[in-house]
């Protein structure tokens, strides 16, 4: 493989560190002027991120018109340097990050103009936008780093400002729990990550993309392998994917616009980021390939299964949100194209599930903060635009044809028949019946909130649509979601050719690519038909009593208790127990000790009554005197 | 270099400043408050000029003065200051000013005299200074007696809940730590030519029995002061009974002579011994990250729980000191100044909290946020710096260590790395219970619960907050100092850091 080189940022794109360092510096003062800022902060941190959207957008220009636009480079100061340890704070603009950028700014300008309406009547509003700028400064500081510490610092990042947009109604106990849990199963990732980290310093002595990518081939197989799984581990966490999965739903615990950000369009894709970024390490080990492509093939079918029981509209949307992302780690565990396959989904995900998530919001704006799709029904009357622009999306994310599902996600399924032998099959298989899944739970979702009888609450008479200042985002996003599949499938390989490179080894698939089309739209309508014939008429307004995997769907396939049971119980009991064993044991055991040394307990009790104030003043007494004394005789 | 005296006038004027505010009559307590608080920043501008003419990149040792002291000993009153002693130095004329503020009100209460508790504040300050600017050994081991007395009398005297049974506890504990140095102290005497001079010291051999021996009585002192599992537990007694400025300092700094002591006596003198016993201090630091941060997580009293948080800490520094690489050692140093830092601002907070509600009982606490809202902002972005996140000083520490101690032992930086799981644990589940959820409704019935960040505790925890901040973003400044110190003590022991060995290790983790 040819070498990695990026050149130095000059001229115009010398400036791109505006890029996440606008953002920052409205998130600072939002959060430091307080309620002076509370009149207009909203529109401050709306105006930040758009103005690094424009900027992403010329900077995108001026690197497409370079000669060579492998990516630039930017040092804005030394880091962290002892020894041969040396971070640089520097940035790195190429096609892969440029991509990142415009999807961050561009969907997250819309939905910050979104939240300006949603959160109108929140107290805490300014504080929000406060949080909601430093997400977006983390998360561009993320895609945009040079090495992997500044990865890593973006990665934290975004790791706080969810915790902060989690648990943002910290009042309530289910919120400020939920956050946690997010943090801590984020931390397991991470320690993988930083272990990665470690072994790239300590087996090539350095931690730059350029030079690590460059390294690769001198490493022998068991490294690179440990290392690609240690980083696997950490996208796992941060992406919601399989086993560190059980975070995201309850993350929707945070305001709908921190669902559609963060929890769907963009964080949530870093752990794909990762891997498109390591490619490198990942191409040269196809072990740890395949345990991507395997995790990506099991949370699939994970997030299909436990989204076709939920009942609450933004916790289907989550479970959608892991299987969904579950196929772009098949993508881009496939390596090859389907690395760039994997980024069109994303970015196509990344209008329409963002797209559902703020419908899913202006649903609950119109109906109480009801969540329950058994309690919505017939809505399509009332929300017009909601309705059509969430139905785009859904078509969107089912793969209908002329959709940018169908262009983003089909793909991937033709991608994975094509791995050789039984692995194709295999994964093939998983990624055609997650699409038949897909579109039952999707349509049950579309089909029982939009459609079907009313069976509202009793609170309820006139479900309203929400204010322009909501819906116009919608509208937007739904053009993305018809339109950006197409012009993605064509552009994003060819945009991304000096990442990924242009010659690809082909192979044929094992079905051939028709077949595949025509079963994968199959299972599409299958789903979808099912779905509708089985809702069309409403359904039962409290749990039903169901077979094992449906009861094993409602309890996330039992993956809570499993953590519940195997992690936090006895982690609850051995902390107790060292509690105990500190207090009696080990400071019995000291103290006793310290009693013999100074002659016998009964001694330690009494010191307690004044012998050792007295002793502790008469050496103060002689310390003081003996230094006055040498004191004297030396100036003196 | 300048010829002014810079460590004498250092570790003599905060003394004479305690000595003045004594005398003061027990009925002003504003101006001995007022006069504690000037005379501290005074020290603190001294130490700005000492830290802006001491030169990296010039000789180890700076700002040498030594004169006579016990010529039959050999003993002498010298000073000097490496990178390292002049960052904690740095850290201490920074944090007491700060602690002088925070402990505003602390000794109101108290049925002793005012004046005194903050001449105790200033005669701590003395002898800290004085125990990291010694270049004599005697004179080091002085003032490391020394300087529990003030500490003794400001837990014993001011302290709260077990104060007398805590200042007793921490008293013994150093002291029996301290007569096994003494011992050492003299046996280095005896063999090392009678001489005290640390630098005439470090040529000295003492044959491998001998120095493995004068280690451990050195390292037994440093493992209780720093302190070490399982000598702990003396930490939680008193960070609990002190008063949260005392509790700060303690922690903060005090318990950092033990590992200081660590890198400046046990590394340089007795290497091959200190190679010989790696394994007693990376063992005792691992079990002290892992246990420390369990039995936080399980604490009910937010002072304890904090004292808990730094013997986690103190586990992380061990293992920077033990592993003998540039970054894990130049880590280890950062480590204990950013610890100084977070662990400070996260005490004097707890205190903030503490002092309001009249409990450190986690229990006792629950919704605050809706009442304090900056001062809980401030107290999780402490959680946050405690916790090593990106963007706040102790990450760039942190991350130092392990990645210093991954290239020569893969095991413990790996077990040590599961740490920082744990210490979101902590972090976040006090910040939970306290912050967080249904407010406690007896929360609403004090008074002062309604009362937000004054202008005074903003002042406290701006400087701090900002200081976390920058070198969480810019470390440069203060790593180019500690640097070359670690370097010299490397090439001490003569050990260099292994180079990036690509291809020829098969993967361990």
């Amino acid at each position: 493989m040819e070498p990695i080189a990026y050149t130095a940022a000059n001229g115009w794109l010398g400036t791109f560190w505006l890029l996440p360092a606008i953002p920052l510096a409205s998130a600072a003062v939002l959060l430091l002027l307080g309620k002076r800022a509370d009149r207009w902060g909203h529109w401050l941190g709306v105006l930040s991120v758009a103005t690094s959207f424009v900027l992403g957008l010329t900077y995108f220009f001026t690197l497409r018109g370079l000669e060579n636009r492998s990516g630039v480079e930017l040092k804005l100061w030394d880091y962290i340097g002892v020894g041969d340890f040396k971070v640089d704070l520097g940035l790195l603009f190429d096609p892969l990050s440029a991509m990142f950028v415009l999807l961050i700014t561009g969907v997250g300008s819309l939905i910050h103009l979104y939240a300006v309406g949603y959160m109108d009547h929140d107290p805490g509003r300014r504080k929000f936008f406060g949080y909601f700028n430093l997400f977006v400064a983390a998360m561009l500081l993320l895609v945009l780093g040079n090495n992997y510490v500044m990865l890593y610092f973006g990665w934290e990042g975004v790791g706080l400002a969810s915790y902060l947009l989690i648990s943002f109604w910290y009042l309530k106990p289910s919120a400020a729990t939920a956050g946690k849990k997010a943090f801590l199963m984020n931390r397991v990732g991470d320690a993988g990550f930083a272990i990665a980290i470690f072994m790239m310093f300590a087996y090539l002595g350095t931690v730059d993309y350029a030079e690590v990518f460059n390294g690769v081939h001198k490493l022998s197989s068991g490294v690179v392998l440990v290392m690609a799984l240690l980083l696997l581990l950490g996208a796992a966490g941060k992406s919601g994917q399989f086993p560190l999965q059980a975070w995201l739903p309850d993350a929707m615990e945070g305001p709908t616009p921190v669902s559609a950000l963060i929890h769907a369009a963009t964080m949530v894709t870093a752990g794909v980021y990762l891997i498109a970024r390591s490619h490198p390490i990942f191409d040269a080990n196809s072990t740890a390939q395949t345990v991507v492509v395997a995790v990506g093939a099991l949370t699939l079918l994970m997030g299909c299964i436990i989204g076709a029981a939920k009942d609450d509209i933004k916790r289907v949307l989550a479970w959608s949100t892991v299987s969904q992302i579950g196929y772009m780690f098949l993508g881009v565990g496939l390596g090859g194209a389907a690395y760039a396959l994997a980024l069109i989904h994303l970015l196509a995900h990344g209008f329409f599930k963002a797209g559902m998530f703020l419908g899913a919001g202006s649903v609950m704006h119109g109906m109480h903060d009801q969540v329950d799709i058994r309690r919505f029904g017939g809505l399509w009357k009332y929300m017009k635009i909601t309705w059509v622009t969430f139905g785009l999306g859904w078509l969107a994310i089912i793969g209908f044809p002329g959709l940018s599902g169908f262009f983003s996600k089909e793909p991937i399924i033709v991608a994975a028949f094509e791995r050789e032998g039984w692995t194709a099959w295999l994964f093939g298989g998983a990624a055609l019946l997650g699409a038949g899944l897909t579109a039952f739970y999707m349509t049950r979702l579309f089909w029982l909130t939009f459609h079907g009888p009313e069976r509202w609450t009793d609170d309820i008479r006139h479900p309203h649509e929400s204010p322009k200042i909501m819906t116009i985002p919608l509208i937007l996003l739904a053009l993305g979601s018809v339109g950006a599949g197409y012009l993605l499938s064509t552009s994003v390989p060819e945009w991304l050719t000096p990442v990924y490179g242009s010659e690809h080894t082909e192979h044929e698939p094992v079905m051939s690519h028709t077949v595949i089309t025509i079963l994968s739209l199959v299972m599409t309508f299958a789903g979808a038909g099912l779905a509708i014939a089985l809702f069309n008429k409403g359904t039962a307004l409290a749990e039903q009593p169901a077979g094992p995997l449906v009861v094993a769907a409602r309890k996330n396939l039992y993956t809570d208790s499993f953590n519940e049971a195997v992690f936090e119980a006895p982690g609850r009991y051995l902390t107790r127990a060292l509690v105990y064993i500190d207090n009696r044991g080990i400071d019995g055991l000291v103290n006793g000790l310290a009693a013999g040394v100074g002659g016998g307990s009964g001694r330690l009790r009494r010191a307690q009554t004044g012998f050792v104030r007295s002793y502790a003043l008469s050496i103060l007494g002689g310390a003081v005197l003996v230094v006055a004394a040498m004191l004297a005789v030396t100036f003196g | 270099m300048s010829s002014f005296p810079y460590l004498t006038v250092l570790t003599v004027a905060p003394l004479v400043g305690a000595a003045g505010i004594a005398f003061l009559p027990k009925d002003k307590p504003e101006l001995a408050k007022r006069a504690a608080f000037g005379w501290s920043l005074l020290i603190l501008a001294l130490t700005v000029g000492l830290w802006l003419q001491f030169k990296p990149t010039g000789e180890r040792f700076q700002f040498r003065e030594s004169y006579t002291w016990i010529p039959q000993w050999g003993a002498k009153f010298t000073f000097a200051v490496d990178g390292i002693a002049l960052v904690m130095i740095a850290l201490i004329a920074l944090l007491v000013p700060l602690v002088v503020l925070a402990s505003w009100h602390d000794a109101d209460k108290s049925k002793r005299s005012v004046p005194a508790y903050f001449a105790l504040l200033l005669a701590l300050e003395a002898t800290m200074i004085g125990v990291f600017a010694a270049q004599d050994v005697f004179l080091f081991y002085v003032f490391f007696e020394v300087m529990l007395v003030p500490m003794y009398f400001l837990i014993g005297s001011y302290g709260g809940h077990q104060k007398q049974y805590a200042a007793v506890k921490f008293f013994l504990y150093s002291l029996v730590g301290g007569l096994f140095m003494l011992a050492a102290v003299v046996g280095l005497w005896v063999l090392g030519g009678h001489t005290f001079d640390w630098p005439t010291l470090l040529s000295a051999d003492f044959g491998v029995n001998a120095e493995r021996w004068l280690f451990l009585g050195f390292f037994l002192a440093f493992a209780i002061k720093a302190p070490f599992f399982p000598f702990h537990t003396w930490l939680p007694d008193a960070g609990g009974a002190a008063q949260a400025g005392s509790a700060a300092l303690l922690v903060g700094v005090m318990d950092k002579v033990g590992t200081f002591g660590i890198l400046r006596y046990c590394l340089p003198l007795f290497p091959n011994a200190s190679k010989h016993f790696a394994w007693l201090g990376l063992t005792l630091a691992l079990v002290g990250i892992v246990y420390g941060a369990l039995v936080a997580i399980g604490q009910q009293d937010l002072k304890r729980l904090v004292s808990y948080t730094s013997i986690a800490h103190f586990g992380f520094i061990g293992i920077g000191i033990f592993a003998f690489t540039t970054q894990a050692g130049t880590g280890a140093v950062l480590y204990m100044v950013n610890h100084g830092l977070a662990t400070g601002l996260l005490f004097l907070v707890v205190g903030m909290l503490v002092s309001r509600r009249g409990s450190a009982l986690v229990s006792d606490f629950g919704g605050a946020g809706k009442l304090v809202p900056v001062l809980a902002g401030v107290f999780f972005i402490a959680g946050l710096a405690s916790l090593a996140l990106p963007g706040t000083s102790p990450f760039v520490s942190e991350f130092l260590v392990l990645i210093g101690t991954f290239t020569v032992n893969k095991t413990v930086a790996v077990i040590a790395t599961a740490g920082i799981i744990l210490a979101a644990g902590y972090v976040l589940w006090m910040i939970q219970r306290t912050t967080q959820g249904t407010t406690n409704p007896k929360l609403l019935e004090i008074k002062a619960m309604s009362r937000d960040l004054s202008l005074r505790e903003a002042a406290v925890v701006t400087p701090l907050i900002a200081l976390i901040l920058v070198l969480g973003f810019y470390p440069k400044p203060v790593i180019d100092v500690i640097n070359p110190a670690i370097k010299a003590t490397m090439s001490d022991m003569h050990v260099t850091d292994p180079k990036a060995t690509a291809g020829t290790v098969e993967a361990g983790k």
